[in-house]
């Protein structure tokens, strides 16, 4: 048990976790690459065609993936920041910037493909309706948090600051998924649920599924990218950055 | 497979500036993502060699 905490301790600095980081990525990319060109095989040439929305629907297998991950990651880099404000551990601030403009990039994919599938289905590319106007609040949200930590001069700072925005913005996450339950809206409903059996054609879920894993396997490869090049800029002083092999030139 | 020719697939039966409107935005924000990375890498190398330089100049 205790040999266990002290385990998971140990890779809670920077620098120990810098080359962990670095052993694991290339494999979240491989993984990453493999299943996303299987989930676009599978959404161009194995899924049927939509008897009522034609071809047009086939953005499916990006638009739904995105959109769970703008979302998912959202938590995950709220999580981060509440970690780092609770423990005040140098690591936990930087998961949760090296998170965030991917987030970001997700979150404005799910409104671009949305727009774009909202066009031929219900004649309009935005509508201020619930699901919509949610998601875009996230991605404001996102947008803030990283102007925030940007605006505070001491790193440490902001990273509190931006910790108490991403913590009070996670409220948002659950009312862009309930928002097609709880409001009238023109938005669809969810397209995956445990509680009941898939309204779709089994090809198109498991496009959508091994899509949904190739872009998060993309936003952990991404993550941890950014989160060593964080490190390295941050502790850029330190001798453990300055005594590595790849700084050397 | 349900498509007759490229130019069928393509065309994605009329749809076509939605569907790879969205693919297509996709694998460029993605791509630009990961050109930023690196670039970010490469300039945070560079800034901890820079900082290694100053340090060895003053000790």
């Amino acid at each position: 048990m205790s040999n266990g905490v002290l385990h998971w301790f140990r890779y809670a600095s920077p620098q120990s976790f810098y080359p962990l980081a670095g052993r694991l990525l290339p494999w979240f990319a491989l993984l990453a690459a493999l299943s996303g060109a299987a989930g676009l095989w599978i959404a161009f040439f194995v899924a049927p065609t939509d008897a009522q929305q034609g071809e047009s629907y086939r953005i499916i297998f990006v638009h739904v993936p995105v959109s769970w991950m703008s979302m998912f990651l959202y938590l995950v880099m709220a999580g981060w920041a509440g970690l780092g404000l609770a423990f005040n551990t140098r690591l936990s601030a930087m998961m949760a910037h090296a998170i965030a403009p991917t987030g970001a990039m997700f979150a404005f994919l799910s409104l671009w493909t949305g727009a774009l599938w909202g066009r031929p289905t219900w004649g309009a590319y935005w509508v201020w309706d619930a699901r919509l106007t949610s998601e875009l609040v996230l991605f404001f949200l996102y947008l803030g948090y990283m102007a925030l930590h940007a605006a505070i001069d001491e790193p440490r700072r902001g990273d509190r600051a931006a910790a108490v925005l991403a913590l009070v913005g996670a409220i948002n996450v659950p009312i862009i998924y309930f928002s097609v339950q709880w409001w009238n809206t023109l938005h669809q409903g969810a397209s995956v649920s445990l509680t009941r059996a898939p309204s779709m054609a089994a090809t198109m879920l498991a496009g959508m599924l091994i899509m949904a894993f190739a872009f998060w396997m993309y936003s952990i490869a991404a993550a941890l990218a950014r989160v060593r090049a964080i490190m390295l800029e941050r502790e850029a002083h330190m001798q453990w950055t300055q005594e590595l092999q790849e700084t050397a030139s | 497979m349900s498509w007759a020719s490229a130019t069928e697939f393509f065309a994605m039966g009329g749809y076509a500036f939605y569907v790879w409107g969205s693919f297509l935005a996709t694998a460029i924000c993605v791509t630009a993502e990961v050109l930023f990375l690196r670039g970010r890498r490469a300039q945070a190398l560079r800034r901890v060699h820079a900082e290694k330089l100053r340090h060895e100049a003053t000790a």
